[in-house]
């Protein structure tokens, strides 16, 4: 299921604008890896390059390598909705399908590309919700609008609708910053589970979050504004809380900066 | 002795005069009655007149009064609400007596014999007759039109919105502006031209359908447009994260929210046409005889129908003519309602 990515020499664009700088980093598989640094430094933008949702956005365009097991991502003759449907992604801001019900929000994946067989249609939205921790909550009014549900629930009904197409990584961008504690705390469960099966990665601003959920922790920095965001480093979580090897990463996450 | 002011000035600085709820209709009444007070010491004959008096009364009235009562500020409030009931009631006027006028007129001869008769063997100055040629002919004409505009105007504002980068975008965009300035008659000659005189096609239907399509297009072009762009951004990269491809994400997401708008959008640009005249002058003719068969010989229409009983001149025609366009009015009200239903039957619900 879960599969590693290789990241090598990676620069991302917006039109001329360089975003991100020669970024490389492994990502390894069934395990959580965070993104945290100040907020321009371009991670979300490295994140959207892994699945290639960084060229939806006009004027983006990548260099470098991202191999997943060994196969690059942009090399020739790839297809980028293929690499969509392997990873998937969840963004800071629920987005639910305003015009379908819960059901079929975590069927679209599916539903929308034709490939399903409708008897195994059911099995897959409630092993979806399941998945989400959202089954018990929704069972019962699964043809309601999904955009009916909390923001809580929202944010879950999409995890429950990325998971649905069974990709190989979830990348979340934020999942839990238009979230309150509790629904955040029930998201970081979900994550502890999903990492059995799946490779994650997620964006945070929350540093205890990302020192709650994540095994490993990549921090990213730009050395000045207008300047491309870096890679400063990426190591065992315990250590990038406890004894980074860059000064700079200690001066950000104890709060002397940024 | 000293004290008290100060205390008094504390005192007002959060709470000061203010006029009673009912002191706009009073200064309403007012500047009626003096408005209509000094016009005819005028000797003014014009109710309008009569009306921009009483209303630019009814401004400076409520100026000077809230001025003295509640202060500049409070006043300058009221002068911009009073503004903007002076402008609603300067709007809504003309629009009410049309209206008035049109029932008041149509109904003596708007009954079930009239829509269901034509004009086939009755004389201009007979009474009796119909507009139902005129009610097919305006059918199957703006049908026609809606056929070739709504699809060529909805997927041209898809590529404009999803689509369209560089200089195709911009040049798209200019002509639809150019487009949508054309005046009817316009559209019409260059139909004339092509079809009738270049090709030797005959009069008929479609011809004036063809002009109908020219105006109808920019129209629809431009509400689908801002509709599209409302569509959150956030929807397109959900579906397209899912791995579906850009023409499915269009197709199952974008279309499907914003098909009420559109919708919406397509109605109003039908109303637009359905009361085009010159087109159809040029290109349909005119007849009063039914012709079912909108692609050969003239045919009839609403717009071009009370033109021609209002010109005939006859009190009969006129009477005619007037519950035409009673009739006329009823049918873009018809249509606008449906759009209404429609848009509010697919947006978006929200329930839980």
């Amino acid at each position: 299921m879960a599969k590693r990515i290789d990241v090598s020499g990676l620069t991302a664009y917006y039109g001329s604008h360089k975003a991100i700088e020669d970024i490389s980093m492994t990502v390894e598989p069934r395990s959580v890896t965070a993104f945290i640094g100040p907020s321009g430094c371009g991670k979300s933008t490295f994140l959207r390059t892994l699945n290639r949702m960084h060229e939806v956005t006009p004027g983006g365009r990548v260099e470098g390598k991202v191999l997943l097991d060994d196969e690059d991502l942009y090399g020739n003759g790839i297809d980028p909705v293929a690499v969509r449907r392997t990873i998937g992604m969840v963004f800071q801001r629920p987005n639910p399908f305003p015009t379908m019900s819960i059901f079929d929000n975590v069927a679209a994946g599916l539903k929308l590309n034709g490939n399903y067989k409708k008897s195994e249609l059911g099995d897959i939205v409630e092993r979806s919700l399941k998945g989400a921790n959202l089954w018990n909550e929704v069972k019962d009014r699964l043809n309601k609008p999904g955009s009916g549900l909390s923001g809580g629930q929202q944010q879950r009904l999409c995890i429950a609708r990325a998971i649905a197409v069974e990709p190989q990584v979830l990348l979340m961008d934020e999942p839990c910053s238009a979230l309150d504690p509790i629904s955040t705390l029930a998201i970081e469960d979900l994550i502890g589970e999903l990492k059995e099966r799946f490779t994650i990665v997620i964006v945070t601003h929350n540093m205890q979050q990302a020192a709650r959920v994540s095994d490993r922790t990549a921090f990213f920095n730009l050395s000045a504004v207008g300047q491309p965001g870096r890679l400063i480093e990426i190591d065992d979580t315990e250590r990038i809380f406890s004894n980074p090897s860059v000064q700079a990463t200690e001066d950000y996450i104890s709060g002397r900066f940024g | 002795m000293s004290n008290a002011p100060v205390t008094r000035k504390h005192a007002s600085t959060l709470r000061g005069g203010s006029l009673p709820k009912w002191s706009p209709w009073a200064i309403a009444a007012g500047s009626l009655a003096v408005g209509a007070g000094v016009s005819l010491a005028a000797g003014l004959d014009s109710k309008v007149q009569w009306g921009l008096i009483a209303a630019i009364l009814f401004v400076l009235g409520t100026y000077v009064i809230a001025a003295r009562v509640e202060g500049r500020r409070q006043a300058k409030d009221r002068v911009a609400t009073s503004m903007v009931w002076v402008c609603f009631i300067v709007a809504v006027v003309p629009l009410v007596s049309l209206i008035w006028e049109t029932v008041e007129r149509g109904v003596k001869v708007f009954d079930a014999y009239f829509l269901s008769h034509s004009m086939g063997v009755v004389a201009d100055a007979e009474t009796g007759g119909g507009i139902y040629h005129a009610i097919i002919g305006t059918l199957e004409q703006v049908g026609i039109a809606s056929l070739i505009a709504v699809p060529i105007g909805v997927l041209t504002a898809i590529y404009l919105v999803e689509y369209g980068r560089g200089k195709l975008a911009k040049a798209v965009t200019f002509f639809v502006d150019v487009m949508t300035g054309i005046p009817s008659i316009v559209a019409g000659l260059f139909v004339l031209s092509f079809w009738i005189l270049i090709l030797d096609m005959g009069y008929s239907g479609f011809a004036g359908a063809m002009a109908l399509s020219i105006l109808m297009m920019p129209v629809v072009v431009r509400s689908t447009e801002e509709m599209l762009k409302l569509v959150p951004n956030e929807l397109r990269e959900a579906s397209l994260a899912l791995g579906v491809p850009k023409w499915r994400t269009i197709l199952k997401v974008v279309l499907p929210t914003s098909i009420g708008g559109i919708t919406t959008g397509v109605m109003l640009a039908v109303a637009r046409i359905t009361g085009e005249t010159a087109p159809v002058l040029l290109l349909v003719w005119g007849t009063g005889f039914i012709n079912n068969n909108p692609f050969d010989g003239p045919q009839a229409s609403l717009p071009l129908y009370i033109y021609q009983q209002y010109a005939a001149g006859t009190p009969a025609s006129v009477d005619r003519a007037w519950a035409a366009a009673l009739a006329l009015i009823l049918f873009v009200m018809i249509l606008n309602m449906g759009a209404r239903a429609i848009a509010r039957w697919k947006a978006p619900k929200a329930g839980r």
